[in-house]
């Protein structure tokens, strides 16, 4: 379980980018966090690995608190937490199973890691995690040889090959297109599922996030304006959170494009 | 259409009066200074000399053709110690300048106040003195030879690569090492999972480059003592033997020739 108790962060050039953010998450929870750009989600969700240092407050998960730990205490800490990003973030010019191999850094004493002697275990997960999410036959490849939807899949394998007890996701479909995007996201949700693992999920779609969630948390100018079911995002909840728009005719058109999932048009783009 | 707005501004010009008498004043100076210069050099010039050049040129091309064709047999041992000079010499600054190099970079630098300074100081040291004043000092303290020529050559190298190389590694993409941080990795790992795999094209670009750069640089190291082809030179430029000149000008041609393209392979063959 995840507590976030009244953390802050004030940057130094004194921006707030994040001001008393209180919440609990628990386990197997897939907590999607919205917001408009600026507002301060990949801030709160940094801060919660410590990317970011929090200004203040207190972050807690399982028996840990994580805003006091020293360094090495720190990595430690961070072995729990698996993290997905935005543009994927693989290292290009690695090959997929060192990416996902990466994983198990924390874990394994740096000239092991050195001489890419990882144990048998780490191994043999690593090969399953890339069989779950169908890039079996890449393991040997370079990162930079793969598409987008391929390097995002590879990315949630370095993420799961920590074991984590929390997963981090920062905008995971910022570069995809919309049905890769689903996938993705699909991929994701079926994991936290069936790991009973909680996650927090930054995204700008407000469509995929009532979707894939079981609950929203709406960040506006760094403060928490809402914290919900999925279906108690209404027209209003949106306008506090994003400010006037026609939402109506936003999920309208939504609408339009997810009843037609099997255009070519679609097609085209995920067969890349 | 007449689009213009009634009682908007009309004229525009490209540069302010002040801009103008400006740049008029800088050309009026560079002028002054070439006449300047010109009076200087004409003061220190024996034109007798210069009138003379074609002459002493076609003399000298004269006697240097043809090429000492024979002379290559004295030449194969001292070629082999330019190589060796250069290559050893390369090594030498590599092995130093990586740790300079990670010293250096902001990102990388374990503090930015005393350790980085530290670090830019080595280079900008390095970087400042040619690799024939080095030998200079360092046939005269480690006495003449081939180890004074590879110390020469390493200690120029350091500044040169360690430059290329941190300015690399700081222009690495920040996310990929993020994310390798984000799985606990401790800083070392960091450096080799998300660091080293980004600057590594960079770095072999950089070595084969200053290795080509030393090939060059060793045929003369001999002229003050430290080894190679230089020594062979300055013994033929000594006894006026033109045609042993011309020798070893075609066998220093064909090896950057040959260094060129390595480097150029080898260049190819990372990116």
């Amino acid at each position: 379980m995840l507590k976030l108790d009244k953390v802050s962060k004030t940057y130094k050039t004194g921006d707030k980018a994040l001001h008393n953010a209180c919440f609990e998450v628990p386990a197997g929870q897939v907590v999607g966090l919205i917001g408009p750009s600026g507002a301060g989600k990949s801030t709160l969700i940094r801060c919660i690995n410590r990317l970011v240092e929090p200004t203040q407050g207190s972050i807690t998960l399982g028996d840990t608190e994580l805003t006091g730990l020293n360094r090495r205490e720190l990595r430690r800490a961070r072995r729990r937490i698996g993290m997905i990003f935005q543009e994927y973030a693989l290292v290009e010019r690695l090959t997929v199973m060192e990416n996902v191999l990466s994983g198990r850094l924390g874990y394994v004493p740096a000239w092991r890691s050195y001489l890419r002697k990882f144990s048998p275990d780490d191994i043999a997960q690593a090969f399953s995690l890339l069989d779950r999410v169908g890039l079996a036959d890449h393991y040997n490849k370079r990162a930079d040889a793969l598409s987008g939807g391929q390097r995002q899949r590879v990315g949630i394998a370095r993420a799961l090959e920590q074991n984590p007890e929390l997963l981090l996701v920062d905008e995971p479909t910022a570069s995809l297109d919309p049905k890769t995007s689903r996938q993705i996201m699909r991929l994701i949700r079926t994991a936290c599922q069936e790991r009973n693992l909680p996650a927090i999920i930054n995204i700008h779609d407000v469509m995929l996030a009532q979707q894939f969630s079981d609950r929203i948390i709406g960040l506006k100018a760094g403060e928490i304006v809402f914290d919900g079911a999925p279906d108690a995002l209404t027209d209003e909840v949106l306008t506090t959170i994003y400010g006037d728009e026609d939402w109506t005719q936003l999920r309208g058109d939504n609408a339009e494009q997810s009843t037609d999932p099997e255009a070519p048009a679609v097609d085209l783009a995920e067969g890349v | 259409m007449n689009t213009q707005v009634p009682g908007a501004q009309s004229s525009w010009q490209f540069r302010t009066p002040k801009q103008t008498l400006l740049r008029w004043l800088g050309w009026f100076w560079l002028v002054a200074l070439t006449v300047f210069c010109w009076q200087v050099m004409n003061e220190n010039t024996i034109w007798a000399f210069v009138i003379d050049a074609p002459d002493q040129a076609a003399d000298i091309g004269d006697r240097m053709f043809p090429p000492a064709w024979s002379y290559i047999n004295n030449l194969w041992e001292p070629l082999w110690d330019t190589i060796n000079i250069a290559t050893l010499g390369t090594l030498l600054g590599i092995l130093i300048a990586v740790p300079v190099a990670f010293l250096a970079a902001t990102n990388t630098t374990p503090s930015t106040r005393f350790v980085r300074p530290l670090a830019l100081f080595i280079i900008v040291a390095s970087r400042s003195i040619n690799s024939l004043i080095w030998a200079l000092l360092l046939v005269a303290i480690i006495g003449p030879g081939l180890l004074a020529g590879i110390v020469a050559i390493g200690l120029r190298s350091i500044g040169f690569i360690a430059k290329l190389l941190y300015e690399a590694i700081e222009e690495i993409d920040d996310k990929q090492v993020e994310a390798v941080r984000a799985t606990g990795a401790s800083g070392a790992q960091v450096i080799d999972y998300a660091v080293v795999p980004q600057i590594l094209p960079a770095f072999w670009g950089i070595s084969v480059f200053r290795w080509d750069i030393n090939i060059r640089e060793s045929t003369i190291l001999g002229l003050v003592g430290a080894g190679g082809l230089g020594i062979q030179l300055n013994a033929s430029l000594s006894t006026l033997a033109w045609n042993q000149v011309a020798m070893i000008f075609i066998v220093i041609l064909g090896t950057v020739v040959l260094s060129e393209w390595v480097s150029a392979k080898v260049r190819e063959a990372v990116l």
